[in-house]
């Protein structure tokens, strides 16, 4: 299911306001590419560009293309809801339907797909999901609770788990793991290294170690000053951004000596 | 992005000036005295109120059955009554309600920002229009542009025991009456409504169209569980002023105090709050009493519904701790 993603001379506006520039990059299918930099250099509106969730806000627009396996996202015949269904998203916050049941939860994505599905064809997709979610020996006895009753952690591993439930082709993280405590985290990177099996993953985070651990690129984007758009700076595979930066600004921002 | 941490502070002071603080004690307890008085005087006018209605209703209660203007009994007197309160009530909820969820959703979620204000400004007019004026308009246009319709009802679904007919022929009906209060209610529901569905949170909404729904069935999954109960509440409240309504059912209603679900013809029962407006002026002795009597079967009515309303509303902290 895992897909490359191209992008190639993309701009980001909200309205008038140029908030991302001039990105290219290619993201290799089955790997963790990691996203890092200061907070409001476009990181995340990047991401949400991927699956088209910037524009949930009013008045955000795009300028280039973003191809996945061939197929450009912002065609003019392209629905964003089909988008969103090739294509999962992880939030900050763990958002577990606050009135749904851990089971409905993590089905939720699969019945906007309006397929009739047998009922042990469900129970066995909401196992499959949770398990690979790493969730399914702790929730096993009560999958009719609420999501909203598990603990942090165990909420963003359900997010996971009804994420992957559709299948998606990618997997888009936007800081999935700030919200959490060290042991919660550990187990959401332990998660990434087994799902990039089978999916692509994007995440965005300001933990450094963290990208660092998991992906096997990275992307480091900064903005040239106050009101300017944000820039991928650099992207190149982990060990050289973490060793032996192209960038002056890349190294800076990586050894602590901005941001 | 360079933080500058705050140097470590000095312990905070405890030694206040001693004027300073017997000054702010006396504002406390002045404070403190106000908000009960004020508490305990709600309390009082409440009671004032009750106490009112069943000593002035006594009378009615324990009078001899020959003696009251029906020489029927209270019940008989009183229950018609009840009973075209309620069914009116009923009425204007079971139309207003899923109007107003309609409009709520379409100012909150689909309308262009602009078109959304303005219109919440209408909706916000029409709760200010003053009752009687309603009423005219419920007598004067609505009532003699329903005719055509309700004749077009007693003859083609008059099977069904709400439209069995005969059709008034100026339209002074129980459903005129309904959709006169629909109207009036209209704007607390949808006001309401607007309210909790504003309020549903952006984590939710993303959270379903991250899934790929569609706005419809991202409405369906994060907005409408969310507000349902205070779209509940705002229904309860409704319900509340329905029930109360006087003037509009007054000036529309042709009554005849009989008990009947037939909406459309010309035999209706009337309200509570209609009765006591038209007959209190021509009422003298025990009369009065039965009014008065049946004045507190609203009360009690209006009472229980709108602590339904407050206990349905109170539910939703249940909703809110998620996250």
């Amino acid at each position: 299911m895992a897909k490359r993603i191209d992008v190639s001379d993309l701009d980001i506006y909200y309205s008038s306001f140029l908030a991302v520039q001039g990105v290219n990059v290619s993201i290799e299918p089955r790997s963790i590419t990691a996203l890092i930099g200061p907070s409001g250099c476009g990181k995340s509106t990047f991401l949400r560009s991927l699956n088209r969730m910037h524009e949930v806000i009013p008045g955000a627009r795009v300028e280039g293309k973003v191809v996945i396996d061939g197929q450009d996202l912002y065609g003019a015949e392209v629905d964003p809801v089909d988008v969103r269904r090739q294509i999962g998203m992880v939030f900050q916050r763990p958002n577990p339907f606050p009135t749904m049941s851990i089971y409905d939860n993590v089905i939720a994505g699969v019945r906007l797909n309006s397929t009739r599905m047998k009922k042990s064809d469900m129970d066995d997709l909401v196992e499959r999901s949770l398990k690979g979610a790493n969730l399914w020996a702790e929730v096993k006895d009560r999958l009719n609770r609420p999501g909203s009753g598990l603990s942090g952690g165990q909420q963003q591993r359900l997010c996971i788990a009804r994420a992957i439930a559709v299948e998606p082709e990618v997997l888009l993280m936007d800081e999935p793991c700030s919200a959490l405590d060290p042991i919660s985290t550990l187990a959401i990177e332990d998660l990434m290294t087994e799902l990039k099996e089978r999916f692509t993953i994007v995440i965005v985070t300001h933990n450094m170690q963290q990208a660092a651990r998991v992906s096997t690129a990275t992307g480091f984007f900064n903005l040239s000053g106050v009101g300017q758009p944000g820039r991928l700076v650099e992207f190149n595979p982990t060990e050289k951004i973490f060793s032996n930066p192209e960038e002056k600004a890349t190294e800076d921002y990586i050894s602590g000596r901005f941001g | 992005m360079t933080t500058t941490s705050a140097p470590p502070s000095s312990p905070p002071q405890r030694r206040e000036p001693a004027a300073q603080k017997r000054k702010g004690r006396f504002g406390d307890r002045l404070f403190a005295g106000a908000s009960t008085g004020s508490g305990i005087l709600i309390l009082l006018v409440l009671a004032g109120v009750a106490v009112f209605l069943i000593s002035r209703s006594i009378p009615a209660l324990t009078a001899d059955t020959a003696d009251l203007p029906n020489e029927e009994g209270l019940g008989a007197y009183i229950g018609p009554l009840i009973f075209g309160t309620l069914l009116a009530a009923v009425i204007a909820l079971v139309v207003a309600t899923p109007l107003a969820v309609g409009i709520a959703l379409y100012i909150t979620h689909y309308a262009p920002r602009r078109l959304a204000a303005l219109m919440g400004y209408v909706m916000d007019l029409l709760a200010a229009i003053p009752s009687v004026v309603y009423g005219f308009w419920g007598i004067a246009t609505l009532a003699p542009a329903l005719v055509p319709f309700y004749g077009w009802l007693e003859r083609n679904l008059g099977f069904i025991p709400l439209f069995s007919g005969p059709a008034s022929v100026t339209g002074r009906t129980m459903l005129t009456v309904g959709l006169v209060l629909a109207v009036m209610i209209l704007p607390i529901i949808s006001a309401i409504s607007r309210e909790v569905f504003s309020q549903a949170p952006a984590l939710h909404r993303e959270a379903a169209l991250a899934l790929g729904a569609t706005r419809w069935e991202m409405i369906r999954m994060s907005v409408l569980p969310y507000g349902k109960s205070g779209v509940i509440g705002g229904a309860m409240l409704g319900l509340g002023r329905a029930l109360g309504e006087t003037l509009a059912v007054a000036i529309v209603l042709s009554a005849s105090g009989v008990v009947t679900f037939d909406l459309i013809s010309s035999t209706n029962p009337s309200t509570i709050a209609a009765n006591i407006a038209l007959q209190f002026p021509e009422s003298s002795g025990l009369n009065v009493n039965v009014l008065i009597a049946s004045g507190l079967a609203l009360f009690v009515i209006t009472l229980a519904v709108n602590m339904l309303a407050r206990w349905v509303v109170n539910r939703r902290a249940d909703f809110s701790g998620a996250n």
